[in-house]
């Protein structure tokens, strides 16, 4: 387990010693649609019955940030050690390919975690949000973020350079992310797109944790807990699958 | 004894490309070995195989009797591999990346070797310098220590002393030799044939993924049949008679293989009949790069 233990506090240490970009940016960009939202949409709009706007948009944004750093984590980890050759320091020693796996999607969590705490603290300032049952904002927080942690390992294998990395998180994370509810319930959408919402797991996670926060949520918490599991799951056994292969790795 | 390294029927394609053809080699405990071909020969990429850094198509590699692939982690840990390219962590100093390298390894508290590395390797006053900011020779020094970090039994340095000064070659080679001394199996691949030739005590010569040439330095040293000597001539020219064994001229000094040191007797006589003097002989003592080239020159 040393190993494990050594590249889990490598990659700790690698998003920390450059926590201005890792923590601090994703936490002030994120206050930026706060600051802009809550002044133009407050008066006009009310998701849930008794929940303002900017606290209906605070866990949606939190969730929102966590998964993008999350994934951010991993793949910029990753491709990094990819394209500039250290990577062969982790292929050399004899870690298994899943204490790799769970090195880089605990390390992802974790960044998330942080992430979202300094989203929901500086929140607070703008309106004040209650975590109702901790216990699913924890489940969707570990679960969302190992979801998309375990994407940024999938999404660095298959890039071969930074573009290609960069095209999956422009045409593809952030879309996902940003057509999950953060800024709004997906039952204010036309038909079409609230069906199509139902297929984006992103959804789910979002509802899920925001579910947490007021007690509320477009669908049921266990269904989502369910969807977000199955996912985690799905993804964890293709990585595994990739990094026992050594796709594009040991080649 | 099982043998440091054993390679069995080694395939390897990349594409089209067939960069391993049935590669057979053996390499005992405690030897310095010498992996020697020209630029994509293969030996790269046997050493990725080795490590694990690659899969092979056919064939088996062990090291110390443990196979590269089902018995990866024991495999991976009995060997320490220098690679060619000059790669680093930018986010990290030397002394973190020797300590994670350990931890991969599943050493914990290893700062007693890794001090030793640093000392020995002229690190020390660099540990707590990021490695992005160290010169090419100091990075390779660096790459050197971390492959050392877990004291492997078996030791591949690919290509070690690529654009590296003097001074720190000087250096590095008798750090290896230490370790060899100790017991440590020492691989290198080279360009500078001069440094497996006072190094290696065997020597295998791949080409376009075979080996063409396996044996200890010395007999291929003795197998080098050919006498060289070097003539300085007044006038300084060289009979038509003896231009087929002429291998190269510069400043007045004539350079000539001959079958055998017998035939200097011819080379005298006829120098005499012509009239051209003698100023200076020396015989050039067969060096391992021309027993490479004619090796080479025969395989192609």
């Amino acid at each position: 387990m040393t190993g494990l233990w050594t590249l889990f506090y490598k990659e700790l240490l690698r998003f920390w010693k450059v926590s201005l970009q890792t923590i601090l940016s994703p936490v002030a960009s994120t206050l930026l649609y706060l600051l802009v939202f809550s002044q133009v949409l407050e008066e006009h709009i009310q998701v849930f019955p008794g929940v303002g706007y900017t606290a209906f948009m605070i866990p949606g944004l939190v969730m929102m940030a966590m998964l993008q750093n999350a994934f951010s984590n991993s793949a910029s980890s990753l491709i990094q050690a990819k394209m500039g050759g250290s990577i062969v320091f982790l292929l050399l020693p004899p870690l298994a390919y899943w204490e790799f796996f769970t090195a880089y999607v605990a390390a992802a969590v974790v960044r998330g975690v942080v992430v979202g705490i300094g989203v929901l603290l500086a929140g607070w300032w703008f309106a004040p949000v209650t975590l109702t049952q901790p216990l699913w904002v924890l489940a969707f927080t570990l679960l969302g973020c190992g979801v998309l942690g375990a994407m940024g390992v999938i999404a660095a294998l298959w890039a071969e350079d930074y573009d290609q990395l960069a095209a999956v998180q422009n045409f593809l994370i952030m879309p996902l992310t940003f057509l999950s509810g953060v800024f709004y319930s997906i039952h204010s959408l036309p038909p079409f797109w609230q069906a199509l919402s139902r297929f984006n797991p992103f959804f789910y996670m979002v509802d899920g944790f925001r579910y947490g926060f007021f007690g509320v949520a477009d669908v049921s918490p266990w269904a989502s807990l369910s969807i977000v599991s199955g996912t985690f799951l799905a993804l964890s056994l293709a990585t595994l699958q990739l990094l026992k292969s050594g796709y594009k790795l040991r080649n | 004894m099982i043998p440091a390294i054993q390679i069995k029927e080694v395939h390897k394609r990349f594409g089209s490309l067939h960069a391993l053809r049935g590669v057979d080699l053996s390499i005992e405990r405690g030897e310095f070995f010498a992996l020697l071909g020209p630029n994509g020969a293969g030996k790269t990429t046997l050493i990725s195989l080795l490590a694990g850094l690659a899969r092979a198509d056919s064939g088996s590699l062990t090291v110390m009797g443990h196979d590269v692939v089902r018995d990866y982690q024991a495999s991976r840990r009995a060997l320490g591999v220098v690679p060619q390219e000059l790669v680093y962590d930018a986010f990290f100093t030397v002394r973190e990346m020797l300590r994670f390298q350990s931890g991969y390894f599943g050493l914990r508290n290893n700062d007693a070797w890794i001090d030793e590395l640093l000392e020995n390797l002229g690190l020390t006053d660099k540990a707590d310098i990021y490695t992005r900011t160290l010169s090419g020779g100091m990075k390779r020094r660096v790459l050197v220590a971390q492959a050392l970090v877990h004291k492997p039994e078996v030791v591949v340095l690919d290509e070690p002393t690529a654009g590296v000064d003097v001074e720190l070659r000087r250096g590095l080679w008798d750090f290896i030799r230490r370790l060899n001394r100790e017991g440590h199996t020492i691989v290198l691949t080279t360009h500078y044939l001069e440094e497996a030739e006072e190094l290696c005590s065997r020597v295998a010569m791949l080409k376009q993924g075979q080996v063409i040439a396996l044996d200890t330095t010395a007999n291929l040293l003795r197998g080098q049949t050919q006498a060289q000597v070097k003539l300085r001539l007044n006038p300084p020219r060289l009979p038509e008679a003896l231009r087929p064994w002429l291998m190269d001229e510069a400043d007045g000094c004539f350079r000539l293989a001959l079958p055998g040191y017998a035939d200097l007797e011819t080379v005298l006589a006829t120098l005499r009949a012509e009239g051209v003097i003698v100023e200076d002989v020396e015989a050039a003592k067969p060096a391992l790069e021309d027993v490479f080239l004619r090796i080479m020159g025969e395989a192609a």
